[in-house]
């Protein structure tokens, strides 16, 4: 496995080794000592596998395609931030903007994430073990997110069609985001999700959040929600 | 009437004119504000209010058919390992597909392409047909991200981060529901049909201190080969463009308040924002305080419309400009050909800027196929590379005549201004005085 230290390697070498694995070329990279180095392993195009054995600054994994990044510490500002597909695990906490826009793949959070987690996400999954800070999922256009913990202030304000599960509490929901029902196909969706989380938990123990569609046609009635 | 008791003229108020009391009626009847497209209509001091003095016993002229004037500029080699290379300094403004049809955006690729220059993306994604059909596309990297993914990013020329635009800096944008087909409904990963809020700010990022990370993720991801651009409406110029290039930008784009926006309210357009004017000189300046003026480049855009205006705005200290509006008059916005189906619509050619409606009877700024079926993308891509030639043309015939053997040549001192308002902003002599109004910092 190639190792890149980043306390005596410059991050544009290692990035010049992820991005020339191709598709197929079954390829695994360590990172050490990135200590909060920003743009850590971004612009994956390869099912690799880039351990970053410590904590990482802005964008770490940011749009990640295909590749399994695993952060051993805490991330900062817009990790995953668009990814197109793969898996970026964040052992420690996440800062905000995580997941923001992403487009696919799974974004897995262990410790709790701040504000604006999943920013108009566009088809991403997340999921979250701690908690989330204020307006997380604020207007996520498509996917899921999962939250076993609490969700701040306005969550979902402005939400189009992504689908939010949140186990504990909510402070307050955003505008057009309401308390939906808990179908079976939700229940269905949550445990697929939760499962390839590696997360053991109840969907039943969950509730779900969407979008109640007022605000999808400007409407001068309205005009007070925006 | 008799002497004894004269009748005066019936008075309207200048303040209450029939366009003020026409949308007082039209917001008391609809309960919501006006929406359009295109950029300032209100008159603003402008390149008009400028003339170049040109050459005479003290200046010596370049001959017109038989000396060189050099047009090339290269964009974006601060950083980037692969800048730029126009052969015109008349760039494509970013203009979206949804906004614009995709004959729209494929005929602004070709025009551009024969003419040797760039064009843009815009808000929505990077469509097949223009970068099919354009040897240099921008990029461009919005608060929405609609359409946005590390694949495009990577086969397009340049990046251009959108922090704001002349129409509307400090807001974000609607793209009404009537204009979200399937098609574009899909590359924003929305719904069909519904009305889609482009953000004012960007996601992931705040201030200038994050931008200059977001643009060192941006050139990690794409290898430091793409020129970065970053644009900013016209509104703090001064410090607006000090913050891009502390912040990384290889080029800035800077759009004043004439610049258009394909739907956005009247009131934002109108009232909000700098003339293009008024941007060029402060920006300028910060770039020349910097250290940074023609290294870090600067195209200015928002109403430019002929080569004067492209010698104006090169003379005052910009690289290079960049054009919408005029660009899709080439293709054949407003014209009057279709002047029975704007009247349909209660308007006139000329007047028409319901861009956002998606019924524009010349095929441009509309997702019907019929309408966009109008346009024919070659023919179109021909007009615009017509007018982009007499443009430069026209550029080049007045840099010979201020002496000038490259367009960049061109500078302050061979322009005055008509009125004093132009002459501060533009910080050139009044005509016939070498009097500058204004000064003492901006």
């Amino acid at each position: 496995m190639p190792v890149f230290d980043l306390a005596t390697t410059p991050l544009r070498e290692f990035h010049r080794a992820l991005h020339s694995v191709r598709e197929g070329e079954n390829e695994a990279f360590e990172v050490l000592n990135p200590r909060g180095a920003h743009s850590v392993a971004v612009g994956a195009m390869a099912p690799v596998h880039v351990e970053v054995r410590g904590s990482v600054g802005y964008y770490c994994a940011g749009m990640n395609e295909a590749a399994e990044i695993t952060v051993h510490g805490s991330a900062g500002p817009g990790v995953a931030e668009n990814m197109m597909s793969g898996r970026v695990t964040v052992k420690g906490n996440a800062s905000q903007y995580a997941g923001a826009t992403g487009r696919g793949g799974l974004l897995v959070i262990e410790g709790d994430a701040a504000s604006r987690c999943g920013i108009s996400m566009k088809g991403i999954e997340i999921v979250v073990k701690g908690s989330i800070g204020h307006m997380s999922a604020f207007m996520a256009q498509k996917g899921a997110m999962a939250v076993l913990g609490d969700a701040g202030e306005a969550l979902g304000d402005s939400l189009y069609e992504a689908r939010l599960y949140v186990r504990g509490s909510v402070k307050s929901l955003g505008a057009d985001c309401i308390e939906k029902e808990m179908r079976a196909e939700h229940v269905a969706q949550l445990s697929d999700l939760l499962a390839r989380a590696g997360v053991e938990a109840d969907p039943a123990s969950f509730r779900r959040y969407g979008s109640a569609r007022k605000l999808y046609h400007f409407n001068v009635d309205h005009a007070g929600d925006y | 009437m008799s002497y004894d008791n004269p009748p005066t003229f019936p008075r309207k108020s200048a303040t209450f004119d029939d366009y003020t009391l026409s949308e007082i009626r039209r917001a008391a009847a609809t309960g919501i504000y006006d929406i359009r497209g295109g950029g300032a209509k209100r008159k603003v001091p402008h390149f008009d209010d400028l003339l170049f003095l040109g050459a005479s016993i003290s200046r010596y002229p370049l001959e017109g058919y038989r000396e060189a004037c050099n047009t090339a500029v290269t964009l974006g080699d601060r950083f980037a390992s692969k800048p730029i290379h126009l052969k015109i300094p008349i760039t494509i403004a970013g203009m979206s597909f949804g906004s614009l049809s995709g004959q729209a955006k494929e005929a602004l690729g070709r025009g551009a392409t024969i003419a040797g220059t760039s064009t843009t993306t815009g808000d929505g994604g990077m469509t097949e047909e223009e970068r099919g059909h354009s040897e240099l596309l921008v990029y461009q990297y919005l608060p929405s991200r609609y359409g946005m993914n590390p694949r495009d990013l990577r086969r397009a020329d340049a990046i251009e981060v959108v922090v704001g635009q002349g129409a509307k800096p400090g807001g974000g944008g609607m793209l009404l529901g009537q204009k979200i087909s399937e098609r574009v409904a899909g590359m924003r990963d929305l719904p069909e049909g519904i009305d889609q809020r482009s953000a004012c700010r960007h996601p992931d990022w705040t201030g200038p201190d994050d931008l200059e990370i977001k643009i060192g993720e941006l050139r990690e991801i794409t290898g430091w080969e793409k020129p970065i651009y970053v644009k900013v409406g016209g509104s703090r110029p001064y410090y607006d463009v000090a913050l891009a290039v502390k912040s990384g930008a290889d080029v800035v784009v800077l759009d004043g308040m004439q610049g258009g926006t394909a739907a956005t309210q009247e009131v934002f357009i109108e009232h909000v924002g700098l003339p293009t004017l008024a941007c060029i000189r402060p920006a300028v300046q910060a770039l020349q305080d910097l250290g940074m003026h023609r290294k870090v480049q600067l195209i200015m855009s928002g109403g430019i419309r002929n080569g004067a205006d492209v010698a104006k705005a090169m003379a005052l200290g910009a690289d290079a400009v960049s054009i919408g509006t005029a660009a899709l008059v080439a293709l054949g916005d407003n014209d009057p050909r279709w002047e029975a189906e704007y009247r349909a619509l209660g308007t006139t050619a000329g007047a028409y800027d319901d861009w956002h409606a998606g019924q524009d009877p010349a095929g441009i700024t509309t997702q019907d196929p019929e309408l966009a079926a109008r346009l024919d993308p070659v023919a179109a891509g021909r007009r615009l590379a017509n007018y982009l030639a007499v443009m430069t043309l026209e550029a080049q015939t007045i840099a010979r005549a201020c002496g000038k053997s490259d367009l960049r040549n061109l500078e302050p001192e061979d322009l005055c201004a008509l009125t004093m308002e132009a002459a501060a902003m533009a910080r050139v002599p009044l005509a016939g005085t070498s009097w500058i109004p204004g000064g003492g910092g901006f």
